[in-house]
């Protein structure tokens, strides 16, 4: 019985960092889809929720529910600043610019945030209590439960977005076909700042829902993102059933493995299985 | 026939790369006698070595046209193999250092020639990928690396009965390497190699059809500057006898790219400016500690959204097209 | 010279080639035809190496290309020119001729970083050709020129230079007048009747009927991925296939 608990704790664990690195693996792929390019700065949506979250929480006074919708809009706001100040006034569109750019915008957010909010680590409290609960033998905290639930629907209100609203509609025109879609009369340069602020969301949310299991500091975005990124390739960068698929599996396979391998090089699985996708079957598992 | 004085001055234009460095190598000589602050002679130091580590980067990324935010992981390769060959093996220091490189090639081809069929996000990606783990491995294996507290006791270089154990002594030999290091990059970016990399990293399809091996290409730019990596990380680890994971993780990595980019993607003298800008900026700026990523970061936007060719290289390009269109 | 032997290629399910075949005899300048998308630019990636053709057989001087990668084409002497030009824009006009003797050159990583005496006669031989080249396409004087300061005409007289500076057993020239005005196009005619005499073979793609009519020893007509004729200048112009594959598309668009 201890080996099921066991097998089901780890399962836990790795569908919470799933969600997470699925969350983070949308945010990546709207950009992508809509401006064929990656962006670095993501990994720094998700820290920026989190630090949104503790000064709403601890600086501004808010409620929870509050804090937790001023951050994560926060984020957005910042993911269309970045848009406009930082991508688009780049006169080069030579790929490896683009890509080195977006590397230089998230050093600059990393170092403002240790600016604002120093270098030491901070606690944030978790949506709804501390008690771990207890689930068919093994346990759980609250705020993994709600890194679920939130997750799931999440990706709920995006597939509606895209599906059935006018501007994920117009997002979906501009990822497939910029020229076209700019033909037809769509705002391409607001479909752009749109889908950067969409990435934001998606980052904030995740930042708001993993900070308080992590502990926050300035960089804690990073690791969290690349691996976001890795499980975006694992399943095919630019499908978002890719980045659902891939978060979920990256999630999984890391935390089995760290609890029936080894728990010192946990961080290394996510690389090595990007290692091993990139050079076996670079479109990943639903890739394009 | 020409005069004496055209003569002169066509050796001069002729063997130009050659003499400059000359010129150079000598002021490098000569320095130590007019300033002996053992700090600031470290300080150069340091930038000699990383100028090495930039080299190779900058023929990779600037004239090659590849991306690779990893190449610290092949710094650790160097300055580890170095330091576990020496101390824990106790095995002679400069036959270490050669069977280190060579151990750095092996793994460059065993990334490279893979990783190297991507390109832009992926392969990136499979750089910063490769470097996390090499990373991660220096920090968990510590019995073998030390872990997180770093591993010491690197014996010094020694070439007779001359022991590299000041700062003055480090000077000739890291600037030596440098010096023969930038020598034979200019050279190599000169020769119809050179031009066949700068090619690639335009058109690839016409690049093909004039005959260059596009997927050797990659891999033999890729693997040089692995091995000048590793190379420098020797000399890191011989030169500080102690060496710790935190200067050899994805971050540093990052520092690398923004030294190319800085000094210009493709341009070899560049590399020296880039490498010094970097590596001085703490001593300018007081309390970089605080600001050093915002500093670093706003570099690296500016310079990519304004001059993405780079400081030395946007100027000398600007200079150069104002010359031919005047003629 | 140049043997195509029942290429065929399709992209998706659509053929791009079918079932072509012609030769193009040593010497002379033979003419590749056709109304757009007759498969003319895919032939052309075909033979150098840029793409491949799913079957059939190309053969340079008997011996089978096209299972050879684009590099190894050019190392047998196939040079071209792109329809929508392939200059390096941040090199200058010399370097991008010297480009085109690749193949010439020390390949060596090592050799080249040591630059030895050896190499440097090499590179100071190989700039004189280069020169020469530009010379003879009458550029000499731009030679240190950023290629990207040329007007279009220059660049497209450069990419002629590169492509046969390494004395090339074949050149296969894409469009190389499309965009030129009259003058221009006089020049690059007279640049081409130079080639031939020099010995040079080369393929020529070309909508522009004047040039083709004036310079071609030979014409091979593609519609639609299919060879329809193959003869010298007066028999094609003849031919009611190839009538009908303009006229015909001529009538539907009216």
């Amino acid at each position: 019985m201890n080996g099921f608990h066991d097998l089901l704790q780890f399962i836990f664990a790795g569908l919470t960092n799933g969600a997470i690195y699925t969350l983070i693996a949308l945010g990546f792929c709207v950009v992508q889809n809509t401006m064929g390019i990656v962006n670095f700065t993501q990994v720094d949506f998700v820290s920026l929720g989190g630090m949104f979250l503790f000064s709403g929480l601890f600086w501004a006074g808010l409620p929870m529910g509050m804090a937790l919708f001023v951050a994560v809009a926060g984020v957005t706001v910042m993911g269309m600043a970045v848009e406009r100040l930082g991508v688009r006034p780049s006169r080069s569109k030579d790929h490896l610019v683009l890509i080195f750019l977006t590397i230089g915008i998230s050093i600059v957010l990393r170092g403002a945030m240790k600016l604002i909010w120093g270098k030491n680590r901070m606690a944030v409290p978790p949506l709804a209590g501390e008690e771990p609960l207890r689930f068919a033998g093994a346990s759980i905290l609250p705020q993994a439960v709600a890194v679920l639930v939130i997750t799931v629907l999440a990706i709920v209100l995006l597939v509606f977005f895209f599906r059935g609203t006018r501007l994920g509609l117009a997002m979906r025109a501009v990822a497939s076909n910029q020229a076209a879609a700019s033909v037809v009369g769509i705002p391409v340069g607001r479909i752009k700042a749109a889908s950067f602020a969409l990435a934001g969301a998606l980052g904030g949310l995740a930042g708001v829902l993993v900070t308080p299991i992590t502990t926050l500091s300035y960089d804690v975005g990073v690791l969290l993102g690349l691996k976001g990124f890795a499980a975006a390739i694992l399943g095919g960068f630019g499908s978002f059933p890719g980045a659902v698929l891939g978060g979920v599996g990256l999630g999984l396979v890391e935390s089995l493995t760290a609890g029936y391998v080894s728990s010192a090089y946990k961080d290394v699985v996510a690389f090595v299985v990007l290692l091993l996708v990139l050079f076996a079957r670079p479109k990943g598992l639903l890739g394009k | 026939m020409l005069s004496a004085k055209d003569n002169i001055f066509y050796f001069l234009y002729l063997h130009r790369t050659g003499l400059t460095v000359t010129f150079l190598s000598i002021l490098l000589l000569l320095w130590p006698m007019v300033e002996s602050n053992p700090y600031t002679v470290g300080l150069s130091n340091l930038i000699a070595i990383y100028v090495l580590v930039v080299l190779g980067l900058n023929l990779f990324i600037g004239y090659a046209g590849q991306i690779s935010l990893g190449h610290a992981a092949f710094f650790a390769i160097g300055a580890y193999g170095s330091a576990i060959a020496t101390t824990t093996l106790g095995l002679p220091a400069w036959p270490s250092m050669i069977a280190v490189a060579l151990v750095t090639v092996l793994v460059a081809l065993a990334v490279g020639v893979p990783a190297l069929k991507l390109s832009g996000h992926y392969l990136a990606m499979a750089t910063l990928g490769f470097n996390i783990v090499v990373y991660t491995v220096l920090v968990q294996w510590d019995t073998v690396t030390g872990g997180p507290s770093g591993f010491s006791g690197i014996p010094y270089l020694t070439l007779g009965s001359l022991v590299f154990d000041n700062e003055i002594r480090f000077h000739y030999l890291v600037w030596t390497f440098a010096m023969v290091a930038l020598l034979l990059c200019l050279n190599l970016v000169r020769s119809g190699v050179g031009r066949g990399l700068a090619a690639m990293a335009e058109d690839e399809t016409a690049a093909s059809t004039l005959g260059v091996d596009i997927r050797r290409s990659k891999v033999k730019v890729f693997v040089l500057s692995a091995t000048l990596a590793s190379i420098a990380g020797s000399l890191f680890a011989h030169c500080y006898a102690f060496v710790s994971p935190e200067s050899f993780n994805i971050f540093v990595s990052v520092d690398f790219m923004i030294m190319v980019v800085v000094g210009g993607m493709g341009s070899i003298w560049g590399t020296l400016f880039g490498a010094s800008l970097i590596t001085l900026l703490p001593e300018w700026i007081e309390a970089l500690d605080t600001f050093k990523e915002i500093v670093h970061g706003l570099i690296l936007v500016l310079i990519l959204l304004f001059l993405p060719q780079g400081l030395i290289a946007g100027l000398v390009e600007s200079v150069r097209k104002k010359i031919a269109l005047s003629k | 010279m140049l043997e195509v032997a029942n290429v065929s290629k399709w992209f998706g399910g659509l053929p791009a080639l079918q079932d072509v075949s012609f030769t193009v005899p040593s010497g002379r300048i033979t003419a590749l035809i056709g109304p757009n998308g007759a498969g003319k630019t895919t032939l052309i990636n075909c033979i150098t190496g840029v793409d491949t053709a799913k079957s059939g057989k190309i053969l340079l001087d008997q011996c089978l290309v096209n299972t050879l990668p684009a590099h190894r084409i050019a190392a047998l002497g196939v040079a071209r020119t792109f329809q929508n030009l392939k200059l390096f824009s941040n090199l200058s006009v010399l370097d991008n001729v010297l480009t085109g003797l690749t193949v010439k050159a020390e390949q060596s990583f090592v050799f080249s970083m040591l630059r030895l005496p050896a190499l440097r006669h090499q590179e100071r031989y190989l700039r004189l050709r280069a020169l020469e080249s530009l010379d003879d396409f009458g550029l000499s004087n731009k030679a240190y020129w950023p290629a990207s300061a040329l007007s279009y005409g220059e660049k497209k007289r450069v990419e002629m230079a590169r492509a046969f500076v390494g004395d090339p057993r074949l050149v296969l020239l894409d469009e190389p007048v499309a965009g030129l005005n009259t003058d221009e196009t006089v020049q690059i005619a007279q640049h081409i009747r130079q080639q031939r005499s020099a010995g040079h073979t080369m393929l020529l793609v070309e909508h522009d009927m004047e040039l083709v009519m004036d310079v071609a020893d030979q014409i091979v007509v593609l519609d639609s991925g299919r060879c329809i004729a193959c003869g010298t200048p007066e028999a094609v112009q003849k031919n009611p296939l190839v009538l009908e594959a303009y006229l015909g598309r001529m009538e539907a668009t009216a």
